[in-house]
């Protein structure tokens, strides 16, 4: 396998992007990133995206963006993992160059969510259909029930939910590209309208349009191009049951786990070796969570390390510097690509006010509908 | 011995009181509380309909009678609200039941009376030894336009009742059907709400319908009002039953336990049927019961029926008449109640 | 929906019927054609119980558009009395804040949803406390 390095990223500002169409930002995205990297052509492309068919009446997504960013007739493929679309197209084109099958790959991902579509229902695909969503479950639901069973077992407060929300919005108040950009307080969170007990709407993610794209290439054409390159030093998936219900542990994400400790062995690093972690925060109980299964924290204690303050900028593990899914908005296809975005500009140091000081490891967790999917990858700056 | 070998009863937990849909109206409650006898009525969840009404008076039924629902060769369902216009309520309760697929199944219509006849018909297949076991259910949610008087009566719940020859818990001695051409309450295909002729719906209707089934089954089987325990007559308000039982010769003692139209309303197909499972959860071996439905257009099914020794066996297999009558109710204002209804106009 | 989707899960949503891994006893519910444990494809028939406890739960208050004139409705994961989780709604809670991890529960039959005004009629489980 070679070595694949990341040479380029582009993103279009999230949130309700109502004068544009899905190809619009997809295109958008995939120009900056290919003219921050710098090169002339692509040899292939991937299209995360979760439920364009639903949100927008519009599949085939590799050959429509492929099309309209007039690369064609290169090959390029939808990738769909539910909410972790955009983590796995990264690892498609991750795998493609690594095993030598091409060269310089454009790894995208786009939501468009905005344009009618009864977004609960489409989001809710992403859980069991018969089983699940049939009984009237959303997903806000399926993480509110993984949040009881967490404070019940634990003693989670729903003050600790609400720090995780107010520490993200703090981060995303410095990202340019984030959907809100301000700061909000505990008792904003506490007394927010409840969309799902134990969540009100600001422990909850928004809906959001967006697009995000790479290139990820070879370290000889890294240096060819005189490019820093941000080194992939690991890619891991892991799957686990569709139903929430059928897990052994309702506070534990398995996939989680499984892909962690894939990742942790291929890098050949610990928790502790982690600058700074972007998380998939759908719901604030989600970051809690997964920071522990990441084992950043010990299990039942990823509330109480939110509300001390040890995932924030400074903090032991900052986590979701740029203001996560919470903040920053959450185009379902476009998060995974959006968090590699994230650690990239981290480990090239050109994160302004946001900047983790000496930032090198980086990791980005990508998890499908409540945790069925998992994809997380390690990158490492150069020195 | 042909007769009731198991029984059971389901009514929906949410109630709304007759003083709630007067002050809605602007009309004075204390006039339809004490003159129609009707307090309060039970309303179906939004999840429930005349199906699942069905399948927990059933399953009711089946706990009784501890039977293998393999041997259940007929099933029929009465009811003035039947989810479907064309398509079998008990096609979906025998499944839900375990119930077939060798079994006959039909929805029957006939007003208020549709559950005495699926009674009827389904002890009469066992009668003419065509099947073990027959199931009659009666089962509504009844409609009541809004602002009509029907709307203080018209409630939700159902019984059902399965016939067969051995362990029964009450034989069915004498039987007596009465029908003519009275149009006194109807709904025509597609409208959402039924009609009536108001006072007509009196006299010339339940009252003659009533007493015509209740005079030639007196007659037929040679026994008079003193000679049973319980009545049970339709109850489309408190008043008729009480009316009707006095011109007959009964008393008011024989109709209290089965007289549950106070505090439950109308359930149309499902009235006297659960009147009848009332009697039956208290009953003694040897008791007589005496039972006439009624349905507009206009009909009358009469029963007489002798209780056995089995009774006591079952009568505690599953949860009785009262205990869904009295215990865990909520209470809805009228918007709930209007909602829950399906009374509301919708964006759809 | 279309009707044969909801009529091939009928078995299971009326009457509980599941799936028991023969070699290592499993529960697969719906039924499976694989034991996710022990690779097995042999399984005998068997219908689970209708009483267990709630282990998890959630009030939603903002439902999908088929269930929007429904809400607030409570749903949660039942462990049924032979340890087989799934997911229901609990029906008729006056008092949500009287819920509780761990509370007795019973399954009944009820209407799930509807397929438009047209439509078919979708049946399946529901829970009430017990």
């Amino acid at each position: 396998m070679r070595d694949v390095v990341v040479i380029g990223a582009g993103m279009t500002k999230f949130g309700e992007l109502w004068g544009k169409s899905i190809k619009d930002i997809f295109v958008e995205a995939a120009l900056k990133a290919i003219e921050d990297a710098g090169v002339k052509q692509i040899d292939s492309m991937y299209v995360g995206a979760m439920s364009s068919g639903l949100f927008v009446g519009q599949e085939h997504l590799g050959a429509v963006m492929a099309d309209y960013l007039g690369v064609t007739p290169i090959p390029a493929t939808h990738v769909e993992s539910a909410c972790a679309s955009g983590g796995v197209s990264f690892r498609q084109a991750y795998l493609e160059v690594a095993s030598g099958a091409s060269d310089i790959v454009l790894a995208g991902g786009v939501e468009k969510m905005t344009d009618g579509a009864d977004v609960t229902e489409a989001l809710a695909t992403a859980a069991d259909q018969e089983y699940e969503v049939y009984q009237g479950v959303t997903f806000p639901g399926l993480y509110a029930m993984i949040a009881h069973a967490h404070m019940k077992e634990f003693g989670t407060t729903r003050k600790q939910l609400a720090a995780v929300a107010v520490k993200n919005h703090r981060n995303g108040a410095k990202n340019p590209n984030a959907q809100f950009r301000s700061e909000i307080t505990i008792d904003q969170v506490l007394n927010a309208t409840m969309v799902s007990d134990p969540f009100g709407l600001l422990d909850c993610s928004p809906v959001s349009d967006g697009a995000a794209a790479v290139i990820v290439t070879t370290m000889e054409m890294a240096k060819k191009l005189k490019k820093k390159p941000i080194k992939v030093i690991a890619s891991a998936q892991a799957s686990d049951t569709i139903a929430l219900h059928s897990r052994p542990s309702i506070t534990t994400i398995g996939s989680v786990v499984n892909a962690a400790k894939k990742a942790y062995k291929m890098a050949g690093l610990k928790p502790s070796d982690i600058d700074l972690c972007e998380v998939h925060d759908c719901f604030t109980i989600a970051e809690i969570v997964v920071s522990e299964d990441l084992g950043f924290f010990k299990k039942g204690e990823g509330g109480k390390a939110a509300e001390k303050g040890l995932t924030a900028i400074g903090g032991k593990i900052p986590i979701n510097t740029s203001g996560g899914l919470k903040s920053k908005g959450h185009p379902v296809g476009a998060t995974g690509i959006a968090q590699i975005i994230e650690l990239y500009e981290q480990l090239n140091g050109k994160a302004g006010d946001r900047q983790v000081k000496g930032a090198r490891i980086g990791m980005a967790q990508n998890m499908g509908g409540s945790g069925a999917s998992c994809v997380i990858h390690i990158l490492e700056g150069g020195k | 011995m042909v007769g009731i070998v198991g029984f059971g009863a389901y009514l929906p937990r949410y109630r709304i009181k007759a003083e709630t849909i007067a002050k809605q109206w602007g009309m004075d409650a204390n006039s339809i509380i004490r003159g129609l006898q009707l307090n309060e009525k039970t309303v179906p969840g939004q999840d429930e309909d005349t199906i699942t009404i069905s399948v927990a008076a059933a399953k009711n039924a089946l706990l009784r009678a501890q039977i293998d629902p393999q041997d259940i060769g007929a099933l029929y369902i009465g009811s003035e609200s039947h989810p479907y216009a064309v398509k079998p309520s008990g096609t979906i309760v025998i499944d839900a039941l375990g119930i077939g697929p060798h079994v006959h199944v039909a929805s029957y219509e006939f007003a208020c009376k549709a559950g005495s006849e699926a009674m009827y018909v389904a002890a009469n297949l066992v009668k003419a030894g065509e099947m073990k076991y027959a199931m009659g259910i009666g089962a509504d949610t009844s409609q009541g336009a809004p602002g009509d008087a029907l709307e203080y009566s018209a409630s939700a719940g159902g019984a059902a009742f399965i016939m067969g020859t051995e362990k029964v818990v009450a034989e069915i001695l004498f039987t007596h059907s009465y029908t003519s051409d009275t149009p006194d309450f109807w709904r025509r295909e597609g409208e959402d709400y039924p009609r009536h002729g108001g006072r007509f719906t009196g006299d010339p209707a339940y009252f003659k319908h009533v007493m015509g089934a209740a005079t030639a089954l007196l007659e037929k089987s040679k026994m008079k009002p003193s000679d049973f325990k319980y009545a049970v007559f339709h109850m489309p308000n408190g008043k008729f039953p009480q009316e009707v039982g006095k011109r007959l010769g009964f008393t008011k003692e024989q109709l209290e336990v089965g007289w549950i139209v106070p505090w439950m309303g109308n359930t149309y197909s499902g009235s006297s049927p659960t009147g009848l499972a009332a009697i039956l959860d208290v009953a003694k071996p040897g008791d007589m019961i005496f039972m006439v439905s009624f349905g507009s257009g206009a009909g009358s099914d009469g029963f007489i029926f002798k209780v056995t020794k089995e009774i006591t066996k079952v009568q505690n297999r599953a949860p009785k008449l009262k205990d869904y009558l009295d215990k865990d109710k909520i209470y809805l204002d009228y918007g709930e109640y209007a909602k829950f209804r399906k009374k509301i106009k919708l964006n759809e | 929906m279309i009707t044969a989707r909801y009529h091939r899960e009928v078995p299971q949503r009326y009457r509980l019927e599941a799936g028991k891994c023969t070699k290592c006893g499993y529960v697969a519910f719906p039924p499976r054609l694989v034991c996710p444990k022990c690779s097995t494809k042999k399984f005998k028939p068997i219908v689970l119980k209708d009483e267990g406890k709630i282990i998890t739960y959630t009030v939603i208050r903002v439902g999908p558009d088929k269930f929007s004139k429904e809400t607030p409705y409570a749903i949660g994961i039942i462990e049924l009395n032979d340890k087989l989780r799934l997911t229901a709604q609990i029906a008729g809670v006056v008092d949500f804040e009287k819920l509780k991890i761990g509370q007795k529960v019973k399954l009944v039959f009820r209407k799930i949803q509807d397929d438009g005004k047209a439509g078919i009629h979708m049946y399946g489980y529901k829970a009430v406390l017990a």
